[in-house]
């Protein structure tokens, strides 16, 4: 599998590090290079310092395309756009992006994005290690809908529109 | 008519002073609570010190009801944001963008945004209808004897476009050697008739640069030419003549009457003397 990480943070280097060691061919993309001190000496995919929003710098860094591409910055607009660009634009099979803000996170399951809430995750962790009932969206939640903008335009450059399939739940 | 503005930096800043004016309903974010208070003593408690990106705040200003949503705010991926949960998800008729990264506008156009604003652009499109055309392009210095390798694109009204190398006066210590036309490198002969849209490569010195440009591209209206310096040439000659030329007119104007005038009003006995 092909995977492109936006954002070299704790997560980010994470999953990096998990995909790298199960054999995938990781590409992770940070602003910052001190970010990759996060990747372990063993990580054998690439690393490519720049703005992972820009079309320019994902297409030459190679991520076109992507069978999986996660948008894990700190930003949560910047998550979104890249994801819109990575799907839209891109070609990318399989999109989430980490939208912390609820309200978001489920405009744009809406929308056609995968997204990932860390408030409502961890809401619901501490929910449940009260024994409380669960109350939030729990995991990825999948697009349910598409973007409309790709009714009306032709995507910029786009190869052909991806739609972001739903995750697995792992 | 209710515009929901987003972003209280100048451009929010002026944009909802003006709206004010012009007697809508308006409501400004502004994430930052210090700049958020600042602007709000000035124009009153419209303004709400929080992230317009942010759903429940964007609901808490009522953008369900908002008939144009504006995000001005400095970064692009806000701005997006802003548009697209203003439209999708509280129906808002139209979402107005400012963009700062020319190359995200046509993205912006695609994932829904109705207007889409740059101010990158326009200032770009503004300065290059200010770049002189018919100017010579320094390729690069060869650092021997003041060598240059030397790009002139001729335009449809340049002398050089109908004749060949031999009909002009090229100066001695220049020489044309090639011509990119359409995308491609030929040598110049001496009978190659020369085309609008041909860029005519030169080698030569510094010296010449101003009788070769006279020559492929026609020279300032004026003529007047300060010598040797390709620097200062080849972006300074064709504004000074006009910049020059302007101020020059005006002043000779303010010259000539300003005095007279004055010398009536003060009844000096100057002219009523004459």
């Amino acid at each position: 599998m092909n995977a492109v990480i936006v954002g070299c943070g704790r997560v980010g280097a994470l999953l990096a590090e998990t995909l790298d060691a199960a054999g995938h061919d990781v590409l992770v993309v940070d602003t910052q290079t001190l970010a990759f001190e996060r990747l372990p000496a063993t990580f054998s995919g690439r690393a490519i310092r720049g703005d992972g929003t820009d079309e320019d710098v994902l297409r030459r860094a190679g991520a076109e395309h992507a069978d999986l591409f996660l948008a894990f910055t700190e930003g949560d607009n910047r998550n979104i756009i890249a994801a819109q660009l990575a799907t839209e634009v891109l070609g990318a099979s399989r999109v989430v992006a980490k939208v912390n803000d609820p309200v978001r996170a489920t405009a744009y399951a809406d929308l056609g994005i995968a997204t990932l809430c860390r408030t409502n995750l961890m809401a619901d962790a501490i929910n449940a290690y009260l024994g409380l009932a669960q109350q939030y969206p729990s995991g990825v939640q999948v697009p349910t809908g598409h973007h409309p903008g790709g009714e009306h335009h032709e995507a910029p450059g786009a190869v052909g529109r991806g739609v972001a399939v739903p995750a697995e739940e792992t | 008519m209710f515009v929901l503005v987003v972003g209280g930096g100048k451009v929010g800043y002026y944009l909802t002073k003006e709206l004010v004016a012009a007697g809508h309903e308006i409501v400004l974010m502004e994430k930052d609570a210090a700049r958020a208070a600042q602007i709000a003593d000035e124009i009153g408690s419209i303004v709400l010190p929080h992230d317009g990106c942010e759903g429940r705040y964007l609901a808490a200003a009522g953008c369900n009801r908002a008939d144009v949503v504006a995000a001005v705010t400095g970064d692009d991926e806000d701005n997006l944001v802003i548009c697209q949960m203003a439209k999708h998800h509280f129906d808002v008729p139209r979402s107005i963008a400012r963009v700062n990264n020319p190359k995200n506008e046509d993205l912006f156009r695609h994932l829904g945004v109705d207007e889409i604003i740059s101010p990158t652009r326009m200032i770009l499109g503004s300065i290059e209808q200010d770049i002189p055309v018919h100017e010579l392009l320094h390729l690069a210095a060869l650092g021997e004897s003041d060598l240059e390798i030397i790009e002139a694109q001729l335009q449809p009204a340049s002398p050089a476009v109908g004749r060949s190398p031999r009909d002009l006066a090229i100066p001695a210590t220049c020489s044309l050697f090639a011509v990119v036309r359409d995308g491609e490198a030929e040598p110049l002969a001496a009978d190659t008739v020369l085309r609008a849209g041909d860029k005519v490569i030169a080698i030569g010195r510094a010296e010449c640069e101003s009788r070769l440009r006279d020559e492929l591209l026609g020279g300032p209206a004026d003529g007047e030419e300060p010598s040797g310096e390709l620097q200062t040439s080849a972006l300074g000659t064709r504004t000074a003549p006009a910049s020059g030329n302007e101020p020059g007119r005006w002043s000779e104007g303010a010259g000539s009457r300003g005095p007279r005038r004055g010398a009536s009003t003060d009844g000096r006995p100057d002219d009523a003397a004459r």
